[in-house]
């Protein structure tokens, strides 16, 4: 079932995914504007744009936590638009949020034991998790707070594992974390996807984006401006699909932070 | 003597008090419920259990185990339903539903039970009775019902540290958001909250029943205020500040009616008071932590 990254992506083969004209509405603001996608089985399908293209809000909807307007999500050939948040996780969609979210007042381990409260039968245990990251299993005592961002983002990544998800949703686990520790935490991507996971991420550092996804759909302003195989486009689509305008753009993105 | 005897007997007052404040706190801590029918739930635990003593001659302390697992039932379709209804709409809406709910319980008890006071016969002979030390005299009763604070206290802090649904409980509290995605159904892990606290506070209210007598205003001109003391001098969100909150309650006013019969629920209050405005965050603070 899995298509390796640099397969042949047919658009009729099955997505494990799918999204269909899916517009959402933060009030008056059409925040996600008609955009569709389809994420097959083994892919890492990363969303790029800048702030407040609608990225964060298109995933939350996926995971659950908005509503759109209209459109719909299916998985694995459901409809799960009108599925509560937990409900999609227990079906295998289980999201990484933007701001890694860990509980604030639990342990490390306590942690990883709420996230896998209600998990999946699959390959991925606390145990597996302390494989993975070997200096979890010594603070796993200590309370979240007290590690360092990079830290805390891989203990948030743990406790979505171990839920043992279908599709792994990765809202900019970027997001205010040095690079080189990004570096690291994308460097654990292969050995997540070798046991059979798929992922759909948010990323506002195309470059990264770019190397780990082995396909790519920029938004813009709600809209869908660009799609397709990292060694399909040009540098020019990208840059042009990302600011909106061809040509004279900066050469990063302006206004780092969180979106609203 | 006298003041000694006050202290000893305001520390296990506080025991008492401290079982009307944890599931206050408890509901505050995990749904940012102020629970305003917290008292009158208590007098309706207490007057289930005068019906069913009434009704069916079972010994006293049968009255417990069947109103405490009822009263807890009573909390999880509540929340579930109204107080569930209530949050979906503002935490401020939760605040009106309860005021509304603790109205309907005390009409409700005025209408079918009278406005008159009614205690709760203890039954065994025992705890009718005290024991003394030197010269003071000390209740078994209370006694009792300090040892039943503390070991209900222990067991809740054993269940939100050790169980799975204290850690989702927990985990609620922090963030109810992550643990859906977490795949946990907060809205259950609420009804499970509240009915820890529903529990907790109708074995409160059969205890006063006991100590003391009840009466359709009980809860609200008593229980739910010091409640809320017990609560706000221990610290928000901190269970056993629940358990010193309540015996720095007690011993306040035990030694207020020392100094001055008529002036031992004001005592009570001026400390309350103190501490609002000298320790806002309660004698045993959380710290950082919201």
């Amino acid at each position: 079932m899995t298509v390796s990254a640099d397969g042949k992506r047919a658009d009729s083969g099955t997505p494990l995914l799918e999204v269909r004209d899916l517009v959402v509405h933060h009030g008056q603001l059409r925040a996600v504007d008609a955009v569709s996608l389809r994420v097959l089985p083994g892919e890492v399908y990363a969303i790029i744009g800048a702030n407040g293209a609608g990225k964060s809000t298109l995933m939350r909807t996926i995971a659950g936590l908005h509503h759109p307007t209209s459109g719909s999500v299916l998985f694995d050939g459901t409809d799960v638009t009108g599925l509560r948040p937990e409900r999609r996780a227990a079906r295998g969609i289980v999201m990484v949020p933007e701001g890694r979210r860990l509980f604030g007042s639990l342990s490390v381990e306590e942690n990883l034991k709420v996230g896998a409260t209600y998990a999946r039968q699959g390959p991925w245990t606390i145990e597996q998790v302390y494989e993975m990251f070997g200096w979890m299993r010594e603070r796993r005592k200590q309370l979240t707070a007290q590690l360092s961002g990079g830290e805390q983002q891989t203990v948030a990544l743990g406790r979505a594992l171990v839920a043992n998800p279908r599709v792994l949703l990765l809202d900019e686990l970027s997001l205010g974390l040095a690079p080189v520790v990004v570096q690291r935490i994308y460097g654990m991507l292969p050995q997540i996807l070798a046991t059979g996971l798929t992922v759909l991420l948010v990323e506002q550092d195309v470059s990264q984006a770019l190397r780990v996804a082995s396909h790519i759909q920029c938004l813009l302003e709600g809209k869908t401006t660009l799609e397709g195989r990292p060694a399909d486009v040009t540098a020019d689509q990208v840059e042009a699909a990302y600011f909106g305008l061809a040509g004279a753009a900066p050469a990063r993105p302006p206004g780092e932070g969180s979106e609203p | 003597m006298a003041w000694v005897n006050a202290i000893i007997q305001g520390v296990l007052i506080g025991g008492l008090y401290a079982l009307f404040a944890c599931g206050l706190s408890l509901m505050f801590g995990v749904m940012k419920v102020v629970n305003l029918a917290h008292g009158d739930l208590a007098v309706l635990a207490g007057y289930f259990a005068i019906g069913i003593i009434a009704v069916t001659h079972v010994p006293v302390l049968w009255s417990f185990v069947i109103v405490v697992p009822l009263m807890a039932v009573l909390g999880y379709v509540m929340q579930r339903t109204i107080l569930q209804g209530a949050l979906d709409r503002s935490v401020l809406t939760t605040l009106m539903v309860t005021f509304g709910l603790s109205v309907v319980i005390e009409n409700g008890l005025l209408q079918f039970e009278t406005a008159n006071t009614r205690g709760i016969g203890v039954g065994l002979p025992l705890l009718t009775e005290s024991f003394s030390v030197g010269s003071i005299q000390i209740a078994y009763l209370l006694v009792v019902i300090f040892a039943t604070a503390v070991i209900v206290l222990l067991g809740l802090q054993y269940f939100l540290s050790r169980s799975k649904y204290g850690r989702l409980i927990r985990a609620v509290a922090d963030d109810k958001e992550a643990a859906q995605l977490a795949g946990a159904d907060y809205r259950h892990v609420f009804g499970i909250a509240a009915a820890i606290a529903f529990g907790t506070v109708a074995l409160g209210g059969i205890a006063y029943g006991m100590y003391s007598q009840l009466s359709p205003t009980t809860g609200t001109d008593t229980i739910l205020l010091f409640a809320f003391a017990a609560v706000v001098i221990g610290g928000l969100g901190s269970l056993w500040g629940t358990l010193l909150g309540g015996v720095v309650l007690g011993v306040a006013q035990q030694i207020g009616a020392q100094i001055n019969l008529s002036d031992e629920i004001l005592a009570g209050y001026i400390v309350f008071l103190a501490v609002l405005v000298l320790r806002p965050q309660g004698l045993i603070s959380r710290g950082a932590q919201s």
